[in-house]
């Protein structure tokens, strides 16, 4: 008897979030890089509380795109060697549905993590309170969006020479309109203006990825599996 | 044999569209070098020089038109490889190949020549402006796009994956240039436009126009040229191929 969409759905995300905790490191590997790689700009930049605060926002967004990317490889890389991806190509509920469930586990397992941190990065980075509290509001918005797109790219690359850099030069310049727009509520928080705008922006593209993306993400498996 | 019994379809085949396109490449060939020379002549000694920017100005000649030309072959590119996927046609995937890197030459172009025209105008080789640095993510965008492409060897795969990314490309296009441009903006007002009168000259007008035809020649002569290569590639082993080799 076929499970229904919303059980099948609900297995693939217990399932993703079984794996990831039971081999943490993978998980800690991510979220280790965002600490790191914001941490090495004061290094770089020099500790004046004014340059920091006025990079704050910009390094920590810069940051999380990037472990957002670097973590696309474990999306599918494990279930298509393995031949899970294939069976759950093959099952009768909707391919758009279940890859959706993956991109949350995914999103849960590194995107959640990077936004709950995040406000403690920008107290190194002497943010004021309205500030912290917008970084982590647009992350909880974009980082979805992050996942989604990069989603995308991590099916186009599956099995192909070159993968990781190859994922990121297809993923990266497709992340821009969410770095401006996350970047830049922090930043208009910073400078008191208003971060309404910025934020439905971002609320916007999330929404719009999640739409379209599933489309895009189960094609591209179909492409990779055929 | 009427108008009306014209079998349209008849050239997306590869094996009919190759000598169709061997013999469209030296016109268009042609008919770029000829408005390339008459465009040339016009921006270099008929334009008058701008009262405010000098002789710079006359980068403008190549520069609009290499930046028209990056982003309509963009969408051309993914109006084919949509195609490609949709209706699984191979000529349309090889279509969508042999304008990427016309494209992205364009792209490159483009920021080139900008940076030329920006040095004496803005005093900057490079302004993080809308418009620049939206046609900077373009040229990502190709890059991304050719070495996907060049990434996977089972051509379908290749044809079909990359389609899916020029897909996504352009529905990303105008959110990134609508986002970089709320971001930051410098770069000067467009000075040709559908709504208003042109704010130039009507020689330099008149230049522009034929450069941007000659630009458009040359990319259908060089998208086609490729194109071709691109046929007897993958139709190597096809008898119609063979044919052509011993002959």
């Amino acid at each position: 008897m076929a499970a229904t969409a919303g059980a099948a759905c609900r297995a693939v995300v217990a399932r993703d979030l079984l794996i990831a905790a039971r081999r943490r490191s993978d998980v800690l590997t991510t979220f280790f890089f965002f600490v790191i790689v914001v941490s090495l700009f004061p290094l770089g930049v020099g500790p004046e509380p004014g340059t920091l605060r006025e990079i704050a926002p910009g390094v920590v967004w810069v940051a999380a795109l990037l472990a957002a990317m670097l973590s696309l490889a474990r999306m599918f890389g494990a279930d298509y060697a393995d031949g899970t991806l294939e069976q759950l190509v093959l099952t009768p509920q909707p391919l758009t549905l279940l890859v959706l469930s993956k991109v949350l586990a995914h999103w849960l397992t590194t995107g959640l993590p990077l936004v709950l941190v995040a406000p403690v990065l920008g107290l190194q980075f002497d943010l004021p309170g309205d500030a912290l509290a917008t970084l982590l509001v647009s992350l909880l918005i974009g980082t979805p969006a992050l996942s989604l797109i990069g989603a995308v790219g991590a099916a186009l690359t599956l099995g192909v020479r070159g993968g990781g850099a190859l994922t990121s030069l297809l993923v990266l310049p497709l992340y821009v309109p969410v770095l401006v727009f996350g970047a830049g509520a922090v930043t208009a928080s910073a400078t008191g203006m208003g971060v309404a705008g910025h934020l439905s922006l971002l609320g916007a593209m999330s929404l719009t990825a999640l739409v379209l993306a599933p489309w895009a993400i189960s094609v591209a498996l179909r492409i990779a599996l055929e | 044999m009427g108008f009306t019994n014209l079998n349209i379809w008849k050239y997306s085949s590869p094996q009919t569209f190759y000598p169709l396109a061997g013999r469209m490449v030296p016109w268009f060939m042609g008919v770029a070098v000829v408005l390339g020379l008459i465009g040339l002549y016009i921006a270099l000694f008929a334009a008058p020089t701008d009262f405010q920017q000098g002789d710079a100005y006359r980068i403008i000649f190549i520069h609009v038109p290499a930046a028209w030309m990056s982003m309509f072959t963009y969408l051309v590119m993914a109006f084919w490889a949509g195609i490609g996927l949709a209706f699984n046609t191979r000529l349309s995937s090889m279509m969508a190949h042999a304008l990427a890197p016309t494209g992205a030459l364009m792209t490159f172009i483009a920021l080139w020549t900008g940076a030329f025209w920006g040095r004496p105008t803005w005093g900057a080789w490079w302004v993080w402006d809308a418009r620049l640095t939206s046609e900077l993510i373009l040229l990502f965008l190709y890059m991304g796009y050719l070495s996907l492409v060049a990434a996977i060897d089972d051509p379908r795969r290749a044809d079909k994956a990359s389609a899916v990314l020029a897909l996504v490309g352009a529905i990303n296009v105008p959110i990134i240039y609508f986002s970089v441009k709320w971001w930051n903006t410098l770069h000067q007002g467009s000075s040709v436009s559908i709504t208003r009168a042109p704010s130039m000259a009507s020689i330099m007008l008149t230049g522009m126009l034929v450069m941007v035809f000659a630009f458009w020649a040359y990319s259908i002569a060089a998208a086609l040229m490729r194109v071709r290569c691109e046929i007897l590639e993958r139709e190597r082993d096809a008898a119609w191929t063979r044919e052509l080799k011993k002959s």
